[in-house]
């Protein structure tokens, strides 16, 4: 292409990207003359270049927009219809431009239709209602043609509407250029009184970003980019030399060497810089796009942008771009209420859509917040329940904040009516994912009635990564920092280990259940290796807790080195396939490694493991719901083929032990366990403790002591509503429940423990000093609860007396009787855990009562609000521990008081 | 240079010039015109999941580069000798591949004439990558069609 034109193509899209804004300001502040000023010479340059190159089309259409403009000039009204003209106009521009770029000529065609409509609106102006700027005396209607500041002739009559020369040539002297400009020259608008220090402090600033302009030089990016790839080199090469003189003492490469590393450092900064950009770019469009918004729904809508100079990788601003676009789009339409609405709120009538970016460690936050109505909370519970999502049930004991993450989930998209403007079935969900590939996150806050706000963290830069360098089967992989969340060690003998359930490896890590993928076989590297040998091998290892959106697993690897700054490079054709890996590098030492992409393997995991695999987002809404009202199960089989299950969370740890260690002293099994001697105990006479091979148990554990219960075959691990339907009258049985589809019988632990050790109730009433009994009230809708945790709170010394319902409570604490600490559930039917706090404190006789919920809901919102209502802990269900040292605190502050 | 470089692989123009190389008993032949580097093969990090004929990757002066094993690819044993092996450094679409063989041997210049076609009963594996061979002197030098090598159907091992 030729040179000229090329930088012609260039230079006139950005000026018609300045015009666009422009516009927008001007038709908001129509006074300020500064602004059209600005207009009027970009266009009059595009005009001018257009006649220059040969270009008739664009230059009849820069006309045509250029007379209406100086209408304006000369004091028109501003109206919207005229501005929307030259909007459409510039797009026709770009739409020329467009072409040109690609065919190297001007398109065929008239563009008679907007030209007429421009001269209509330039003719019909009504008459300046006010005398223009003495500089720029109007001369509209100069019949001739002859200009008399330079000499200039137009081989034609004027056109209607057309700016005699003499005054465009003015005009063009007259408003500021791009250099050189003194401040003082800039046309006194019609309002110079008005705004005499302001005018001033812009010229200013304009004066400055002129120099900015004139310091600044155009480089194509090509080029950028291999200047980069250049240093990234000379970094390598460096690395070597220092090196090799690291193995020579004395050597006199050294001093410079140490140079040559410095100005390579600085060098290598200096590149990364120049491929940084402000925001603002991405942000160009958008006061277009919101005016144009505006006028289409009918609302007023005003944009506010701060922080535009924030700087982030060009890369990344253009991933950044369209999310973006879409999401302020989403804001004007569904967000922001019509002018009507918004007078019936008391609010003011035009809605703001504010965007505002910043630095904040190695990211950068973007937010998107408007003043509209918020999100509809009641449309995406009926849109997640319609759309299989998830149940009534569970939607009814989300906290809003959990409920408008579905607004993320694909396909969700809740605008009742398909407009142009959105509501097209792709939404958040597309923006979420756009963002998930560049490394980012999304989160959305709202407030009915007074807006939403979306928060975006992207990382600065795409080409610069933080890893983590891990070692699997003999090789090398890098995993980016920003998805490692934290690493383990795992030891047979440590307290993180790796259990198996069936075949499955997990790890308990702070009572979660992690689910693990060993690098190596995800990686098929452990093929031909002997399988006998690797026993101990499955149970070390570092563990490389992860985290993608929201599902967290543990990645294991065979050592861990260190973490690296790696520059990353696009894989070959041939190996781009393979989901693992997101990419390779080449590391200081020179050797070539292969980046793990987090997301794969999160992929993979989810084929593999049995779990059903959803969207990410209802996975972890799932288990926000499996907090509330389902439990994890551990199901085994011991004595009978019928399955048996335990709450996991009551179970410390899976073993598998060596028969042959199994002793018998005092007429009880024993297995030494950890240096201690561990009692065994059956769950039922049918079991058979082995003799040879391995024997599974489950290990509970409480205080220091620990005993393995014996069973046949540990079978899975599942979420289910636990629900007691036939309560049994066999010791050592709660009763029994469906769990997956299969009638089960749950176990109570409250009835083994003290089997395994005589004194376990006793003991703990010794621990406690031998002081007074204290009586507790436990409050609990479900029986189940009620009979797995009344052992445990005997166990810890308390008289404990069982209600099943919140009335029943406050009977018993007004009876007289001596309470001293109540531990109640929150979610029970009719009056719930809050409603008896409120009434316990509310009594003069019942108010110095401690009182401790006891939740599956440990939100930070739902210990907020315990607090406020007078609860005075705050306990997660199964959290025993936690339960019996609140438990102890309360009390004894009960007694010092 | 560069003109003339293309003249020399012009089928018009009689003369070729080959860059010979050993792949077990057979001589194989590349077009000079396509072979951008020779080098010795050090520091090789394998991919876990590739396809069976990709050897791995490694750093080329700062680039990476694509090692294929030739042996794998034209089907022959795996070479036991323990010698290191060498690679022809080859680019396509942007791309750096290095092909790992034996031994390279000299340059010859061919007369394009004299290229026959693939025997009928060539080798499968052989007459896929092969553009044709030449009668030399006590033995046969089977030209290699560096795109064919190349094209291993990427989405097979997907």
């Amino acid at each position: 292409m030729d040179d000229l034109l090329r930088e012609f193509l260039t230079e006139t899209n950005e000026s018609l990207d300045v015009v666009d804004v422009e516009l927008v300001r001007f038709e908001q502040d129509p006074n300020n003359a500064k602004i059209l000023d600005n207009i009027f010479r970009l266009v009059h340059t595009i005009k001018g270049t257009c006649g220059f190159l040969g270009l008739p089309r664009l230059e009849a259409l820069a006309h045509a927009a250029e007379t209406v403009m100086g209408k304006f000039r000369d004091g028109t009204s501003v109206t919207g219809e005229a501005v929307t003209l030259i909007l459409s106009t510039i797009d026709r521009i770009k739409a020329i431009l467009d072409d040109l770029e690609q065919n190297q000529e001007e398109p065929a065609g008239q563009d008679r239709d907007l030209i007429d409509e421009l001269e209509r609106l330039a003719i019909n102006a009504p008459a300046p209602a006010k005398a223009a700027p003495a500089e720029a005396a109007p001369a509209a209607t100069a019949p001739e043609t002859t200009g008399e500041l330079t000499y200039q002739v137009l081989e034609r009559q004027l056109r209607p509407g057309e700016v005699s020369l003499d005054e465009l040539e003015r005009a063009f002297r007259e408003t500021p250029g791009p250099k050189f400009t003194p401040p003082s020259s800039v046309p006194n608008a019609a309002k110079a009184a008005a705004a005499m220090s302001a005018p001033a402090e812009k010229s200013d600033d304009e004066k400055s970003d002129s120099k900015v302009a004139n310091q600044s030089i155009r480089v194509n990016v090509e080029t950028l980019e291999h200047l980069m790839t250049m240093v990234s080199e000379l970094v390598l090469t460096r690395n070597q030399l220092l090196e090799i003189v690291r193995r020579h003492e004395d050597s006199e490469f050294k001093v410079p060497l140490q140079r040559l590393s410095n100005v390579t450092a600085e060098l290598q900064e200096g590149v990364m810089k120049t491929r940084m950009q402000p925001i603002g770019n991405a942000w160009q469009k958008l006061p277009r796009i919101v005016r144009d918004l505006a006028t289409e729904l009918n609302k007023q809508i005003e944009l506010e942008m701060h922080g535009a100079d924030t700087e982030l990788d060009r890369q990344v601003l253009d991933l950044i771009k369209d999310p973006l676009t879409h999401m302020v789009r989403n804001s004007a339409d569904h967000g922001l209420e019509t002018p009507a609405e918004r007078r019936a709120l008391g609010k003011p009538e035009k809605g703001t859509i504010r965007l505002s970016a910043y630095h904040e460690g190695g990211h950068i936050i973007i937010e998107i917040a408007d003043d509209g109505r918020g999100l509809n909370t009641e449309k995406i519970k009926a849109k997640a329940i319609s759309s299989g999502l998830a149940t009534e049930a569970q939607i009814e004991k989300m906290s809003e904040a959990q409920i408008h993450k579905y607004i993320f989930a694909a396909g969700f998209s809740t605008a009742a009516k398909v407009t142009s403007v959105s509501g097209r079935g792709v939404g958040m969900d597309v923006v979420r994912s756009n963002i998930d590939q560049i490394g980012g996150t999304v989160d959305v806050k709202s407030v009915d009635c007074s807006g939403s706000s979306f928060i975006i963290k992207i990382p600065l830069t795409l080409a610069i990564v933080s890893t983590l360098i891990v070692e699997a089967g003999g090789d090398r992989f890098a995993i980016p920092q920003l998805s490692v969340v934290e690493l383990v060690r795992a030891q047979t003998n440590s307290e993180h280990k790796i259990e198996r359930i069936k075949d499955t490896p997990v790890l308990r890590l702070r009572n979660k259940l992690l689910p693990l993928i060993r690098l190596k076989s995800l990686l098929k590297m452990d093929e031909g290796e002997v399988q006998a040998g690797s026993t101990n091998d499955a149970e070390n290892g570092f563990i490389v807790v992860t985290q993608v959106g929201n599902q967290t697993f543990g990645i294991v690897v065979d050592g861990v080195f260190h973490t690296e700054e790696i520059v990353v490079k696009p894989m070959s054709t041939k190996l781009r396939h393979i989901a693992m890996f997101s990419g390779n590098t080449i590391l200081g030492d020179g050797s070539v490694i292969m980046i793990i992409d987090p997301n794969g393997i999160a992929r993979a995991l989810g084929t593999i493991a049995t779990a059903t695999t959803q969207s990410e987002e209802a996975n972890a809404v799932q288990h926000h719901v499996g907090q509330d009202n389902t439990t994890s199960l551990l199901v085994f089989r011991a004595g009978s083929p019928e399955p048996k299950a335990v709450p996991l969370s009551l179970v410390t740890r899976l073993e598998e032990i060596d028969a042959t260690k199994i002793e018998i002293s005092n007429n009880r099994r024993l297995v030494q366990y950890r240096g201690q001697l561990m009692p065994l105990v059956r769950v039922n006479d049918e079991v058979q403790i082995r003799t040879q091979g391995t024997q599974p148990l489950l290990v509970f554990s409480d205080d220091g002591r620990s005993m393995g219960l014996v069973v046949d075959e540990i079978v899975d691990i599942v979420e289910d509503n636990l629900n007691i339907e036939v309560s049994s009258e066999v010791p050592g049985v709660l009763g029994s429940a469906v769990v997956k589809g299969h009638a089960t019988e749950i176990i109570d632990m409250g009835y083994f423990l003290p089997i395994a050790f005589e004194d376990w109730l006793r003991r703990k009433d010794k621990a406690l000093g031998g002081s007074v009994t204290r009586s507790l009230l436990f409050v609990d809708d479900s029986a189940f609860f009620r009979n797995m945790l009344t052992p445990v709170l005997k166990a810890a010394g308390y008289h404990v007396t069982t209600v099943g319902g919140a009335e029943d409570a406050m009977e018993v604490l007004k009876s007289g009787r001596r309470i001293d600490v109540v531990v109640t559930d929150i979610d029970m039917p009719g009056m719930n855990g809050f409603d008896l706090a409120q009434a316990v404190l509310a009594d003069p006789e019942t108010k110095d009562v401690p009182i401790i919920a006891l939740s599956g809901l440990t939100s930070p919102e739902a210990i907020e609000r315990g607090r406020e209502v007078g609860f005075h802990d705050f306990v997660a269900k199964f959290d025993r521990p936690g339960l019996i040292a609140a438990l102890k605190e309360q009390t004894a502050h009960a007694e010092a008081a | 240079m560069e003109t003339r470089m293309a003249n020399d692989n012009n089928p018009g123009d009689m003369l070729t010039e080959y860059v010979t190389v050993m792949l077990g008993e057979q001589l194989f032949g590349l077009p000079i015109s396509r072979v951008q580097d020779v080098f010795m093969l050090e520091r090789l990090t394998r991919v876990p999941l590739s396809q069976p004929e990709i050897a791995g990757v490694l750093n080329l002066r700062g680039r990476i580069v694509t090692a294929i094993d030739m042996r794998r690819r034209l089907g022959l044993p795996k070479r036991e000798d323990g010698r290191k092996p060498m690679a022809i450094g080859i680019e396509s679409k942007g791309e750096s591949y290095g092909l790992l063989i034996d031994s390279v041997g000299e340059v010859l210049k061919l007369d394009e004439n004299n290229r026959e076609p693939n025997p009928v009963n060539l080798d499968t594996r052989l007459a896929r990558v092969s553009a044709g061979v030449h009668r030399l002197e006590g033995q046969l030098l089977v030209v290699l069609d560096v795109d064919r090598v190349l094209d291993m159907g990427e989405a097979i091992a997907a």
